[in-house]
C-alpha cells in the first residue's frame, strides 16, 4: 500500500536516492538474470533429463548426460503404453474417473462449507471453524487405520469409492479454508441486493457467490486434480485388482514387472503420468500460484 | 421483518443495520416471499433459520467431520489399546502396543531417520526459498515466468514418475555418477548405500522448495519500500537491512512456514516407498514413520500397533505446533504495517 505513495509525490521532495538505471545497475539486472538461469537450469536439469530419455533409442538410455536425443524414437512410448501385464490406456481411464468425480466433490461440498462460515451467523460458528483449521494440521496416519477398517465393513475395498466419497462430505479442509478466505473478499453489497430481490440463501449461494468465486473454484479444482493424480497412499491402499489401478500404481508396477533393461518405457509412462500436471500448470499458473501465496496450499 | 424496507438504497438500509448493532444482513430461505404469505403464522425467528440454513449448507462437511475425521480418530485411539488383525474382533490388550514401541528397535530407527530428515530437510527448504524468493523480488522483469519455472518441482515432486526418476539419478549408473564422472570425481551407488540413500530424499524434497518461496515473494511485496530507504538513510548495509527490516516483516510468514513444512516433512511417503520399493532399505536407512506405519497396518495387518503409532505422531506433532504458537509471540513480529 506505501509503495505507490512516495512515487506520487513531487520529486524535490525525495532527492536522496536518485534511481536513474546506470550502466551498474544494468550490468547488476544482467548478472541476477544470469544467476537465476542457471540456477533454474540446474533445478529443471532432472526433468528435461527424463523426457529427453523416454525419446532416446533403448541402447543408449543410461548415463548419458545430454538433454538432446541423438537419435529419436517412440519406441519407448509404444512399448511402455502396454508393457506385459500392464495396460496404460486403463490406468489412464481409471485416474481420469477418480480425478473428475474428486473435483466436482470438492468443488461443491467445500463451497457449501464455505458459504456458511463466511456468510452465516449460527451457533458454534468459531469452534467449528476452529476445527477446520485443526484437521488442516491434523496427520492423515491418525485416521488412514480406521478408515480402512470402516471401508473394509461397507465393501468398499477394490473400488473407487474410498477414494471420491470422502471428498463429496469436504473432508480437505484446505479448500474450504480457501474459499472462505475468498468469500470473504466479496462485497456483502451484493448478497443484499439479491435478498431485495427476492433471493434466499440457496439462492444467493448460487447467483451471486458462486458466479463470483470462480477463481478461487478453479484454484480448489486444479488442486484437487493435482493431488488425485499424484496420489499413491490411497490407491496402493484401497485398489488391488489391476484392472482398477491408477497411473501412479501402474508405473510403481513397472518396477516389479519388468527388469533394469526397461528405462527407456519408464520415462516414457513417467514423461506421460506428469504431463497432464504440467499442461495444467502451465495454462492456469496464475490461478495456482496465487492460491498457494493466500492459502499455503502445497 | 421490519429493518430491510423495500425502497430503502441498499446503503441505507446495511447503515441501519448496523446503527442497530446488527450484521446487514439476516433473513433466510424465501423471507420475503414467505412474510407476505401467511403473516399470522408464528415464525422462527430470521435468527433461527439462518442457523438453520446455515447447518444445512454445512451438512456434507459436518458429516464428513464426524464419520470421517473424528469418529474414526476415536477408533483409532481405542484401537491402539488393542490387538486387530483386521479379521478378528479387537482384543483388549491395554498399553501392551505403547510399552512395545518402547523396545521396538525398528520404530527407535524410523523415528531416528524422520528426524534426521525433517532437521535436516526443513531448514534448508526454507533458506532455499527466503533465497531465492529475495533475488526474484528483485528482478522486475519476467517475475511470472521465474516464479512458475521455480515452482514446478513442487507440482511434481511428491510423484511417483519423479520418485522413479530420482531412483534413476542416484543408482550406481545413473546420471549423477555420469556428471561427478565428468569432472573426475569417483561417485558411489547414492541410493544403495545406507549412509547417502536417506540424503537423496533430503535433496528430494529440498529441490520442491516452491510453494514456501512463493509465500515469502508475496510476503517481500508488501514490505514498504521506505522502511529500506529509511534504513539506508541510517547507514544500514544490506545484511542490517535484512536482519533489521526484511526479517522482522516477514516472521509470520516463517512461521507460517516453519510449521507447514515441518508437518509435512513428518508425513512424507510416496518418494520413501517408491525409492526402497516399499522396503525403507537399504538397511531401514530410508525407514520413514509413515512407512513403518504402513508395514505394520497395512502389510501385517497389525492394526492396534500402527494405531498407537498414529496417536504418537498426533501427540507429537500437536506438542510441536503448541510450542510453535506459545513461543510465537518472542519472535513473530506482527507490525502496524501488516
Amino acid at each position: 500500500m506505501s509503495t505507490q505513495a512516495p512515487a506520487r509525490q513531487p520529486a524535490v521532495l525525495r532527492p536522496v536516492f536518485p534511481r536513474r538505471p546506470s550502466r551498474n545497475a544494468l550490468v547488476r539486472a544482467a548478472a541476477r538474470h544470469a544467476l537465476l538461469l542457471a540456477v533454474l537450469f540446474v533445478i529443471l536439469y532432472p526433468l528435461l533429463w527424463m523426457v529427453g530419455a523416454s525419446f532416446r533409442p533403448e541402447n543408449q538410455a543410461f548415463g548419458t548426460l545430454g538433454l538432446w536425443p541423438s537419435g529419436f524414437t517412440l519406441d519407448n512410448y509404444r512399448e511402455g503404453w502396454s508393457y506385459g501385464t500392464l495396460n496404460f490406456s486403463r490406468y489412464f481411464l481409471n485416474s481420469l474417473v477418480i480425478a473428475v468425480l474428486c473435483i466436482v466433490g470438492n468443488v461443491v461440498s467445500c463451497s457449501l462449507a464455505a458459504y456458511a462460515f463466511a456468510r452465516l451467523e449460527f451457533p458454534f460458528k468459531r469452534a467449528l471453524f476452529a476445527l477446520v483449521l485443526a484437521t488442516l494440521l491434523l496427520p492423515y496416519q491418525v485416521t488412514i487405520v480406521p478408515q480402512y477398517v470402516l471401508f473394509n465393513e461397507l465393501a468398499w475395498i477394490n473400488t473407487i469409492m474410498p477414494l471420491t466419497v470422502p471428498k463429496f462430505l469436504a473432508t480437505d479442509a484446505f479448500f474450504v479454508f480457501l474459499m472462505v478466505q475468498f468469500i470473504r473478499t466479496l462485497p456483502r453489497e451484493l448478497d443484499e441486493a439479491a435478498r431485495l430481490d427476492g433471493c434466499g440463501h440457496l439462492g444467493i449461494f448460487r447467483r451471486v457467490i458462486l458466479p463470483l468465486s470462480l477463481p478461487a473454484i478453479g484454484t480448489t479444482a486444479m488442486f484437487t486434480f493435482i493431488r488425485t493424480w499424484d496420489d499413491f497412499l490411497g490407491p496402493l491402499l484401497y485398489l488391488n485388482d489391476p484392472e482398477r489401478w491408477t497411473v501412479t500404481l501402474g508405473l510403481n508396477g513397472f518396477l516389479d514387472n519388468t527388469g533394469v533393461s526397461s528405462f527407456g518405457p519408464l520415462f516414457a509412462m513417467a514423461t506421460v503420468a506428469i504431463a497432464p500436471i504440467v499442461g495444467f500448470f502451465l495454462v492456469s499458473q496464475r490461478l495456482l500460484i496465487e492460491g498457494v501465496a493466500t492459502s499455503g496450499l502445497k | 421483518m421490519s429493518s430491510v424496507r423495500g425502497g430503502a438504497p441498499r446503503t441505507g438500509a446495511a447503515a441501519q443495520h448496523r446503527a442497530a448493532g446488527r450484521d446487514p444482513r439476516g433473513g433466510s430461505v424465501g423471507t420475503g416471499a414467505g412474510a407476505q404469505r401467511d403473516p399470522g403464522v408464528p415464525r422462527m425467528s430470521r435468527r433461527a433459520r439462518e442457523a438453520l440454513a446455515a447447518y444445512g449448507f454445512l451438512l456434507p462437511w459436518l458429516v464428513g467431520l464426524v464419520g470421517l475425521t473424528l469418529g474414526p480418530m476415536l477408533y483409532s485411539l481405542y484401537l491402539s489399546f488393542t490387538r486387530y488383525d483386521l479379521l478378528t474382533p479387537p482384543e483388549w490388550s491395554g498399553l501392551d502396543n505403547y510399552r512395545a514401541m518402547l523396545e521396538d528397535p525398528r520404530l527407535a530407527k524410523s523415528v531416528e531417520v524422520t528426524v534426521v530428515y525433517v532437521a535436516v530437510a526443513v531448514p534448508a527448504i526454507l533458506v532455499v526459498s527466503l533465497a531465492v524468493a529475495l533475488v526474484l523480488s528483485r528482478a522486475m522483469r519476467f517475475l511470472p515466468f521465474y516464479r512458475a519455472a521455480f515452482y514446478l518441482p513442487s507440482l511434481v515432486g511428491a510423484s511417483v514418475a519423479v520418485s522413479l526418476l530420482w531412483r534413476h539419478l542416484f543408482a550406481g549408473d545413473g546420471v549423477v555418477n555420469a556428471l561427478l564422472r565428468a569432472v573426475g570425481v569417483q561417485g558411489r551407488t547414492w541410493i544403495g548405500d545406507p549412509d547417502t540413500a536417506l540424503y537423496t530424499l533430503v535433496l528430494l524434497s529440498v529441490w520442491t522448495f516452491g510453494s514456501p518461496m512463493i509465500i515469502f515473494l508475496a510476503g517481500l511485496k508488501q514490505v514498504p519500500r521506505d522502511l529500506y530507504e529509511a534504513a539506508e538513510v541510517d547507514g544500514a548495509g544490506p545484511v542490517r537491512r535484512f536482519v533489521s527490516v526484511t526479517l522482522p516483516l516477514l516472521s509470520p510468514l516463517i512461521f507460517f512456514n516453519v510449521l507447514l513444512t515441518t508437518v509435512n516433512a513428518f508425513q512424507a511417503f510416496t518418494p520413501a516407498y517408491v525409492v526402497s520399493g516399499g522396503t525403507g532399505g537399504p538397511a531401514d536407512s530410508t525407514l520413514f514413520y509413515t512407512l513403518y506405519l504402513y508395514q505394520r497396518g497395512f502389510t501385517q495387518l497389525d492394526m492396534g500397533y500402527a494405531s498407537a503409532m498414529a496417536w504418537a505422531l498426533l501427540v507429537v506433532l500437536g506438542a510441536f505446533t503448541a510450542a510453535m504458537f506459545a513461543t510465537a509471540r518472542f519472535w513473530v513480529h506482527y507490525g502496524d504495517e501488516r
